[in-house]
């Protein structure tokens, strides 16, 4: 194995121990997705029986809840496995080795990938089985919406990342709201055309708002409902794109964090802070 | 005795300024294979500022710096991967068993032979006892032995340690001396080695260098040193330097 794959490889190794030896942090992966998908599920079932057989709720809503939670567990597994250095204190001894920021970054999404998709897994599982949500209606898009969203939940995590390094360990608290105080701007439950002018201006340049304007329309179609297949293409082409942009310019940030507090020596002075 | 032949440590002109405060100042010295240096000072005379910037964790304003041939700013991953270090404020992750740090870190030097390695350093520095131990639930001297195997796990070249042996009782300390000693005459690695410890100092380092305010201002041997200034110890000499710096500099310019 290539030395550089190694290194990276090391960062996936070390999370793949913590998550063994800890219930407290495996069951997290996939409890709260699991509550989740088990609320929303009797919501959409609840809705479904008001509205008589008008409109299924359960590939609009549970479908959407399900794609935004696998985001923001992706930003999660980026921003824990970050904070796991953080708590032990390790950024002298991770960067006083021949470990490169990409590198480091590179195993962060590793370790996010991993855990991102016993989540996934659990609240397929628990959506198809228990709530009979078949994810045949999204069709081949499925994988494309994944994807987007993958792309930007690994952005999200990285500039959280970044956050935390450039003002300290206390800057933990402006991470985790971070998809709560997207979530209105990225459409998940109503189209982008409900939101005032401004707002809508606004969402169009967050990646996941493509990703369920999009998945409405897939779901339209399934239905007989007029939707053009060019504009879903649109719609993906466009996610994709501004997902991949935001992926390049987050990891800049995050390297340019990272000179900073090697020019400052906050790297080296980070462990006494975070006992601080 | 250390061969003096080429460096493993060659540090030129190096200086680390915060604003106005220069906390490193024109600093220049060298470790040659075998030698055990000691980088002493009071504190904030920039020892750990020097040992950081040799670690590349903390970037000079100017100045060089190359292990083993190789300049750091230029070739960071190759000079890094002929160091390694140990250092009282950072700890191995506590939450990870022995071997599972050794592995890890192990994995981040590209370390060949990993798992013999890893079997040498548990043997070399007597931890095969405590392998599937939580590094968080060892004694201060258990975890020094681990920090000290993780830093000889890639068989560096230079070996930097920043109060080593801080926290620990006399007995393990003398131990871990006798093992620092022991591996730089048989392996040849190059220690530079912090510690406000004279006794140690005297007994472990081939050469010393007193740091004060950044610059160095005296230099030589740890056992003749304290009666070249009339002082009759080495911890007379270092209180001297930290309380008149000013009056030492003027005896050595004189000189």
């Amino acid at each position: 194995m290539p030395p550089s794959l190694r290194r990276t490889a090391g960062l996936l190794l070390r999370q793949f121990y913590l998550l063994r030896g800890s219930p407290a942090r495996f069951v997290p992966l996939f409890a709260w997705v699991a509550i989740d998908v088990v609320l929303w599920g009797f919501i959409t079932r609840y809705l479904n029986s008001v509205s008589g057989a008008r409109f299924n709720f359960v590939p609009t809503m549970l479908g959407a809840v399900l794609l935004w939670d696998f985001m923001a567990r992706v930003m999660q597994g980026i921003t824990t496995a970050f904070l796991e250095d953080v708590w032990s204190r390790n950024f002298l001894n991770l960067f006083a080795s021949p470990l490169s920021v990409s590198e480091y970054l590179g195993g962060l999404v590793l370790s996010s990938i991993a855990t991102s998709s016993v989540g996934l897994v659990v609240m397929v599982a628990l959506a198809t089985l228990v709530f009979g949500l078949s994810f045949f209606v999204y069709g081949a898009m499925l994988a494309a919406f994944l994807l987007v969203l993958f792309l930007f939940g690994i952005s999200l995590g990285i500039f959280g990342s970044a956050l935390v390094l450039r003002f300290g360990p206390a800057a933990e608290w402006f991470i985790w709201p971070i998809p709560a105080f997207i979530s209105p701007l990225a459409c998940v439950f109503y189209p982008l055309s409900v939101l005032p002018h401004w707002m809508q201006w606004i969402a169009r340049i967050i990646p996941p708002s493509y990703v369920f304007e999009g998945m409405r329309q897939t779901l339209a179609r399934q239905t007989g409902a007029p939707a053009s297949g060019h504009a879903l293409a649109t719609h993906l082409i466009a996610g994709s794109v501004l997902a991949l942009v935001y992926l390049l310019v987050m990891a800049r940030a995050f390297t340019a964090v990272y000179r900073h507090a090697v020019r400052t020596g906050l790297i080296a002075r980070y462990s006494a802070e975070t006992v601080s | 005795m250390p061969n003096r032949t080429a460096p493993i440590l060659s540090v030129s002109r190096l200086c680390k300024q915060y604003g106005a405060v220069h906390a490193v100042d024109d600093l220049s010295f060298g470790v040659c294979p075998g030698e055990i240096l000691g980088l002493l000072g009071p504190n904030g005379a920039g020892k750990t500022t020097t040992i950081n910037m040799v670690l590349g964790v903390l970037e000079p304003t100017s100045g060089s710096i190359a292990i083993d041939g190789c300049d750091l700013a230029r070739r960071r991953r190759q000079a890094l991967g002929r160091t390694n270090f140990a250092a009282v404020y950072a700890p191995l992750p506590g939450n990870l068993t022995v071997a599972q740090n050794l592995r890890v870190f192990g994995m981040l030097y590209a370390v060949p032979h990993l798992n013999e390695r890893i079997e040498a350093v548990l043997q070399e520095f007597d931890l095969l006892r405590f392998r599937n131990m939580k590094c968080g639930v060892l004694s201060s001297g258990e975890q020094t032995r681990v920090a000290l195997a993780k830093a000889m796990l890639n068989q560096p070249r230079l070996l930097l340690l920043d109060e080593p042996t801080a926290s620990l009782d006399p007995s393990i300390a003398r131990d871990i001396r006798a093992t620092i000693r022991d591996l730089a005459q048989r392996t040849g690695v190059g220690v530079l080695w912090t510690s406000h410890n004279m006794i140690e100092v005297a007994e472990v380092c081939h050469r010393v260098l007193f740091l004060s305010k950044g610059k160095i201002l005296l230099e030589g041997d740890p056992r003749t040193l304290p009666q070249e200034h009339n002082h009759p110890t080495l911890e007379d000499l270092f209180v001297a330097v930290a309380r008149e710096p000013l009056t030492i500099r003027a005896a050595e310019e004189e000189n």
